[in-house]
């Protein structure tokens, strides 16, 4: 297969970057997207088509759909034309022979550009740092039976803890928002008992980062859940709205009552 | 430093967005049972339109929901104003060829545009008839004698008998419905009301409610303009 791919290039987080149009000839169809970029990034090395040599920076990592790392705007869609894939599991036979294919990074303030089609997402660690985990206090193993959860709840906070913290979220919603991904971290937790003891805290520490790092709000548009590889669910956003105030209603209470909380 | 502005975190923006938000809903559910009598869908339309108002003019408790009304808009538009500024600063760089999602609705896309349309609708609004209410502008002018400013039917009458004001008003109508349409959904989810079983109705039934304010407030004008 041939294709024409329109990508975005830019030097350093500080340059202007622009288009720069690249022809791919006789890819297989059953070449992943990032083989086919690894195809081209040779080329432009051996081939030495530009001067001076400079192959294409992209993410990816475990490239079979685990990690979150690749991030590719492909023709107006995070991680491409199909639903619930990763970019790195993404077949060029999901495309059309000679098509042209654009390629852009995400987009957002919180996630300024590297180089070309990597971007820094260390907001996301930022968020997960502000509560995105258990102060477990150390000590022996406890029973896998000891805690009985309903399995209804499990599955749900399982569904949540699908989310690879790609980012598609953000690139794909209009306001470059990252609530999904927010309600995905906060849910598994907040599902779970051992979760629930830090619910409230968790919610507004990690949407105050949220707020402070520029990503954009919710306006309940769910091109979120339309986009994320992993198919989380906005009834998760729902419920980090819900943790959210019933956190804000508690602490309003403790301040009533004199007592300390964040 | 913060990024939000107001200081109000995202999420509780969101929540009095839509505590006023369905608020309006209701107001406009009591608003177009009113006008709808501007219509002769009974015999005596016009004396209950004119009761109607008396009432909505008089009754104590309803000057107190006036307040909370104009509490409600001012808060929503701000509220909403705010929060696109913000979401738009939240990506500085767009994209070259834009997000086609297929869950991705324009009604959704639109809301801030949408919500203007209505800004719109509402100082055409007032210019016709709370100001007139107030004494600040002069009755709109017509063929019809308008009585005191409290003579909301005539006043209407001489607005809708204008075709040219009848087709704005329709147009703009058109805007409010893609607003609610979006909005009524968008509500409850904001509230965090979300359900597997329950989020369908919840469409559906916004779905009808824009549909029937829509055409509602669309037949009125539409009277006119064909007789
Ligand atoms: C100047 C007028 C208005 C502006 C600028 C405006 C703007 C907005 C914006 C930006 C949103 C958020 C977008 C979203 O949630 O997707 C919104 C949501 C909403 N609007 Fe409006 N609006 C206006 C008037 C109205 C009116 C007249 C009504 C109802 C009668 C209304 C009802 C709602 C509701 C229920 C929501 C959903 C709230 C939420 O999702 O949290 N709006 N509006
Ligand atoms: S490279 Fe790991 S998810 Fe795509």
């Amino acid at each position: 297969m041939n294709f024409t791919l329109k990508i975005w290039r830019q030097e350093n987080a500080k340059a202007k970057g622009r288009f720069k149009t690249y022809k791919v000839e006789n890819i297989s169809p059953d070449c992943s997207f990032l083989e086919m970029l690894d195809i081209l990034n040779q080329q432009l090395i051996e081939d030495k088509i530009e001067l001076p040599v400079d192959p294409i920076a992209f993410d990816h990592d475990c490239r079979e759909g685990i990690c979150g790392m690749c991030s590719l705007y492909i023709n107006g869609r995070p991680h491409g034309p199909e639903q619930g894939t990763t970019v790195c599991q993404l077949h060029m036979r999901k495309f059309k022979d000679g098509d042209t294919i654009t390629i852009e990074p995400w987009r957002a303030k919180a996630f300024p550009v590297i180089k070309d089609l990597m971007v820094d997402r260390s907001a996301f660690d930022k968020i997960i740092q502000e509560g995105g985990y258990i102060s477990v206090s150390t000590g022996g193993v406890p029973d896998a039976n000891a805690i009985p959860i309903p399995k209804e709840d499990a599955d749900l906070a399982m569904d949540a803890a699908a989310c690879i913290g790609c980012g598609a979220c953000v690139a794909a919603c209009k306001n470059a928002s990252a609530m999904l991904f927010v309600a995905a971290k906060v849910s598994q937790f907040a599902l779970l008992p051992q979760g629930k003891v830090e619910a409230e805290k968790r919610a507004l520490a990690m949407v105050a980062k949220m707020d402070e790092l520029g990503f954009g709000s919710c306006t309940n548009t769910y091109a979120c859940e339309a986009e994320c590889p992993k198919n989380i669910s906005v009834e998760n956003i729902a419920r980090l709205n819900r943790e959210y105030l019933k956190a804000k209603v508690k602490k309003a209470d403790r301040k009533r009552e004199g007592g300390g909380f964040g | 430093m913060s990024q939000t502005l107001l200081k109000i975190s995202s999420i509780s923006k969101k929540v009095f967005m839509s505590l006023a938000g369905l608020f309006l809903i209701i107001f406009l559910v009591v608003h177009l049972s009113i006008n709808l009598f501007i219509l002769p869908i009974t015999e005596n339309h016009q004396e209950i339109f004119k009761q109607a108002v008396e009432f909505m003019t008089t009754f104590p408790l309803i000057k107190v929901m006036e307040v909370v009304l104009f509490g409600a808009f001012i808060l929503h538009i701000i509220l909403g104003v705010v929060l696109q500024i913000e979401n738009w600063m939240a990506r500085p760089v767009g994209y070259a060829v834009s997000t086609k999602s297929k869950t991705d609705s324009p009604f959704s896309r639109f809301s801030i545009h949408t919500g203007v349309i209505i800004f719109i609708f509402l100082v055409i609004h007032f210019m016709n008839f709370y100001f007139v209410k107030l004494g600040w502008v002069d009755p709109p002018a017509g063929d019809m004698p308008v009585a005191d400013k409290h003579d909301f039917y005539n006043m209407a009458l001489n607005v809708f008998n204008n075709p040219v004001y009848s087709v704005l008003y329709i147009v703009l109508i058109l805007g409010l419905g893609f607003h609610l349409h979006h909005a009524f959904q968008a509500a409850f989810q904001s509230l965090g009301l979300n359900h597997p079983k329950y989020t369908p109705w919840i469409k559906g039934i916004g779905l009808i409610y824009s549909i029937v304010i829509t055409i509602g407030f669309i037949s009125i004008p539409l009277y006119f303009l064909i007789n």
